[in-house]
């Protein structure tokens, strides 16, 4: 059996040994190298462009301004299409709108004379007066996108004019009425900040035409045919006559679905017929790449004095700087995975605003909402437990929800457009909250313990949920091939990017056609060699590519058969993983394999399957920790952290554990230490691993992570997703955790030293 | 300038630029398994070793290297074949950007601490970032490896 075993990572030897697998590391020898020149301000129109210089030095082969590129708008976000993001970038605009923004490329044969040659460009700005804080961009008298050919694929409230990206509203029931009958109504608002993703990769991107003369992109991306597609469309290319590789990735976490450099090396060899890469520093990742969204949320919950939920209300204000790649959807996630974990209330408001700044663009990242939202809803309920004098597990026990229930908004909220109706199938938060209460030794350091007089610790809880993947729109492909000597080639859409997705592919595969893992070659995402996949995000690969791989094996293990009562022209003939048997007759299918290609009945047995999700189950966690704070200085120390997580089967136990380690650790560096810091023109700050606080090993202390036994009905061998639910408790968790431990309620991330340490002392 | 270096054993002549850095020169000549994360000595990514000690080859000048024998993932195959193996069986290398110079300093490590304990295994390894694996499965797995050998 090859599900729920920890084997170890199909790739990770060879990376762990360095051996050449990244888009750097596979860049042709002569590649051009490729830099982009930044803009120095946060808003401007660019004048005059003089590239007279650069473009004469010999060494230098392309220069590209606005001028010389086509004037397309399109969306970076790197989704499905139509995209629910609205079309308001171009491959390079006159106008600029953040620092940062590109305003030319130029490729040469050296870093040194691409340097030099950027040094010799003169450009002349018109300043524009910038939107910097994201409350008072809505209506602003500066409008961000003003008649730049900005459009949207279809509704999705937005409002260039207004410098709105996107909005949405909805509401179940009537809010203001039922919050009328409440005894209890908590108003809180809290904010969170613009994270980095801070993947170890930079990105990177290398194009080369071949010797059939089609562009082939070799890319750091998470989405590769959604990078053939929106490259081919906005540069009028047939798809036909793109390849695009997806390599090793070193890491993603959402900050790789967009486009980045792609359309830059891709007009640079299509200009020079020479290959090119472009390699972001780590400064352009910082600044030119994206962050998460920063939100401002608004929650109100009412409750009946014995405890049960009435209402829950959420109004977002989110900031999705330049651009508006995921404007919509990261907005609306926000709700549809938050307000579902109290089910059975009378009423839910839920509405939002995107606005556009100019600062870096915010994008896709690991959470994807859910992880503002859960901050402040899971930091209410506490609040509102307070209000009630109940205990906030009580509260949370007798309104969370449970298997076999549903929630209206499962089927109003989708992303970017209605939802799916869905009964929940597998839910097991109660046994997640009584392992995690154990584990924490809750009772007995609920709320709070005094270590000395200085010190005091706090316990705090929070629960999640997640998606796994979009209903109806999330697509996943495979396609199977038998080999001679009886092992297969596995060719899957879905795109590793460092998750071991490549891994849990290959033992749903085992497992279905019953053979081990090692007889199972993976490889995926080559748009010229795998099937489609529309690529690593939305918690997607683990329940709707491994359903495509499962159809793909069962229908192999049928193609088995098929051969097999040809070959031994019987009607009775099966297939054990091993052998091909007909009563007596055994024929190993390393044999059958190997006969089926020279000598008997030759055929090729290959099959393809594909999945669409019909649901999206919800993996759901409840994080707690327990942290100590010094008064004196404010700081606040992780002393335990423990997750109880239900993702349905674990199809690689290690592999699920180290995603939730990992993105806990994530969450933890959001709630204390992470934020893109800006100067009041704008600038970005803490632009470096040197001054971006990104944890390290020095700040796990402990992690406890740990799985309950659940079986979704509906995903491939029982699994849910598990990549992005690690990520959404901290916030929340920690902040519950300081109240219990201090009386006061953190509201704003991070919650660094100084902020707690001006709590304490109201400065 | 012209410089001589040994790198995994076998002498290498060629001419660098005055500010070119080991990482640029190394990946120029092939060596792939040392990235380039941060330009800041604050990764640890492209983590090599110079004469016996553990740097950062992002900001050391290959002029300066002239003369020096240098040791990167690639010359000492089998050993982190072994550190792999515990590193794999924890699945604690995801992406595995940050894998070869993790090896390059856990195999630092080991040569230059005699019994360490988890403690100076954080301090010795706190330069190595990893933005995917939340650092615990690596350090059970470093356990693990340092308790066998």
């Amino acid at each position: 059996m090859s599900v729920n075993k920890a084997i170890p990572k199909v790739d990770g030897t060879g990376l762990v040994l360095g051996k050449p697998a990244f888009t750097d590391d596979l860049a042709p020898r002569d590649s051009l190298i490729v830099k982009v020149v930044r803009s120095p301000h946060a808003h401007a129109e660019i004048v005059d462009i003089d590239t007279c210089v650069a473009e004469h030095l010999p060494e230098i082969k392309c220069v590209l301004t606005y001028k010389n590129v086509v004037d397309q708008n399109f969306s970076r976000a790197g989704q499905g299409f139509p995209e629910p993001s609205p079309y308001d970038s171009k491959i390079l605009d006159k106008t600029i709108r953040y620092i940062g923004d590109a305003v030319a490329v130029v490729a040469g044969t050296s870093e040194k004379i691409v340097d030099f040659a950027i040094s010799k460009i003169k450009i002349e700005y018109k300043l524009l007066e910038p939107v910097l804080d994201f409350e008072t961009a809505l209506d602003n008298e500066t409008v961000i996108h003003d008649k730049d050919g900005t459009s949207s694929m279809f509704e999705i409230g937005h409002k260039p004019e207004r410098n709105l990206a996107a909005s949405y509203e909805m509401e179940i029931g009537s809010v203001k009425n039922s919050l009328k009958e409440c005894d209890v109504v908590y108003e809180g608002r809290y904010y969170t900040q613009a994270q980095a993703h801070a993947m170890t990769e930079p990105h990177s991107s290398v194009a080369y035409f071949d010797f059939q003369d089609r562009l082939t992109i070799i890319s750091s991306t998470q989405t590769p045919f959604h990078v053939r597609r929106i490259l081919g469309r906005t540069l009028k290319l047939p798809l036909s006559k793109i390849r695009v590789i997806k390599p090793r990735i070193g890491g993603g976490f959402g900050g790789k679905q967009a486009i980045h450099g792609e359309f830059y090396v891709a007009l640079v060899a299509m200009r020079t017929k020479h290959p090119a890469k472009l390699i972001y520093t780590r400064q352009e990742v910082f600044d030119s790449s994206y962050t998460r969204h920063q939100m401002r949320v608004d929650v109100k919950i009412g409750a009946m004095n014995d405890g049960t939920l009435k209402v829950l209300d959420m109004d977002i204000l989110s900031n999705t700087g330049a651009y508006g790649e995921h404007a919509l959807t990261v907005l609306m996630v926000a709700g549809s995975k938050t307000l579902p974990l109290y089910n059975k209330v009378d009423a839910v408001g839920f509405r939002g605003d995107v606005v556009y700044t100019n600062v870096t663009p915010a994008g896709a990242y690991r959470g994807y909402g859910a992880v503002q939202g859960n901050f402040a809803l899971e930091s209410g309920i506490d609040e509102i437990a307070k209000m009630l004098d109940m205990d906030p597990i009580e509260i949370r026990k007798m309104n969370m929800i449970k298997e076999g229930e549903t929630s209206k908004i499962f089927e109003i909220m989708g992303e970017g457009q209605e939802g799916t109706k869905m009964t929940v199938e597998s839910c097991k938060l109660n046994e997640c909250l009584e392992v995690c209460l154990k584990k924490l030794n809750w009772n007995e350091k609920y709320p709070s313990v005094q270590v000395d007089e200085h010190k005091v610790r706090g316990v705090g809880l929070a629960i999640a949920m997640q998606g796994s993947g979009i209903p109806y729109i999330d697509m996943g492909s495979s396609i199977l091939k038998l080999n001679d000597d009886g092992f297969f080639n596995l060719l899957v859409g879905a795109t590793d990017i460092g998750t071991g997705s490549d891994t849990i592919l290959a033992q749903i595969c085992a497992e279905t056609l019953n053979v081990s893992t090692d007889k199972i070659i993976v490889y995926s995402s080559d748009t010229d060699l795998t099937p489609f996949d529309t690529g690593a995000y939305a918690s997607s690969t683990t329940y709707v590519s491994g359903h495509s791989v499962r159809i793909a094996a069962e229908k192999m293990v049928e193609e088995i058969k098929r051969a097999g009562r040809i070959y031994f022209d019987s009607e009775n003939v099966d297939f054990d993983g091993e052998n091909v048997i007909c009563g007596e007759d055994v024929i190993s299918l390393s044999s059958f394999s190997t006969k089926l290609f020279y000598s008997e009945n030759q055929e090729q047995l290959a099959t393809v399957g594909s999945y669409v999700g019909k649901k999206s189950p919800p993996p759901y966690m409840v994080g707690g920790a327990e942290v100590e704070i010094d008064k004196r200085t404010g700081r606040v120390e992780i002393i335990n952290f423990v997750a109880v997580v239900d993702c349905g089967t674990t199809i690689n136990p290690n592999l699920a554990r180290i995603q939730v380690e990992g993105a806990l650790l994530q969450g933890i560096g959001m709630t204390l230490y992470e934020e893109v810091n800006r100067t009041e023109l704008g600038r970005n700050i803490n632009n470096s691993f040197l001054k971006y606080n990104v944890p390290t090993r020095m700040e796990v202390k402990h992690m406890d992570v740990s799985f309950v036994d659940s079986y979704e009905p509906s995903g491939p061998y029982g699994a849910k997703s598990v990549g992005e639910i690690g990520i959404d408790t901290p916030p929340a968790v920690i902040s519950n955790a300081i109240k219990n431990a201090l009386g006061i309620r953190m509201e704003t991330l991070p919650i660094r030293p100084e902020d707690v340490w001006k709590a304490i002392y109201k400065k | 300038m012209e410089v001589n270096l040994k790198i995994n054993g076998t002498h290498y002549k060629f001419a660098a630029e005055f500010d070119e850095v080991l990482v640029d020169s190394l990946r120029k000549l092939g060596f792939k398994s040392v990235k380039r994360g941060c330009d800041l000595t604050s990764c640890g990514v492209c983590s090599i070793i110079v004469d016996d000690k553990l740097v950062p080859s992002c900001s050391y000048l290959t002029v300066r290297a002239n003369d020096k024998s240098i040791v990167t993932v690639e010359g000492i195959q089998e050993e982190a074949r072994e550190i792999a193996s515990f590193i794999n069986a924890e699945g604690a290398e995801q992406c595995g950007f940050c894998s070869p110079g993790n090896v390059m300093a856990i195999y630092s490590m080991k040569r230059e601490l005699s019994n360490p304990t988890m403690d100076d295994v954080r301090h010795y390894l706190a330069g190595n970032m990893c933005r995917c694996s939340g650092f615990e499965g690596q350090h059970r797995a470093i356990s693990k490896y340092l308790e066998v050998k």
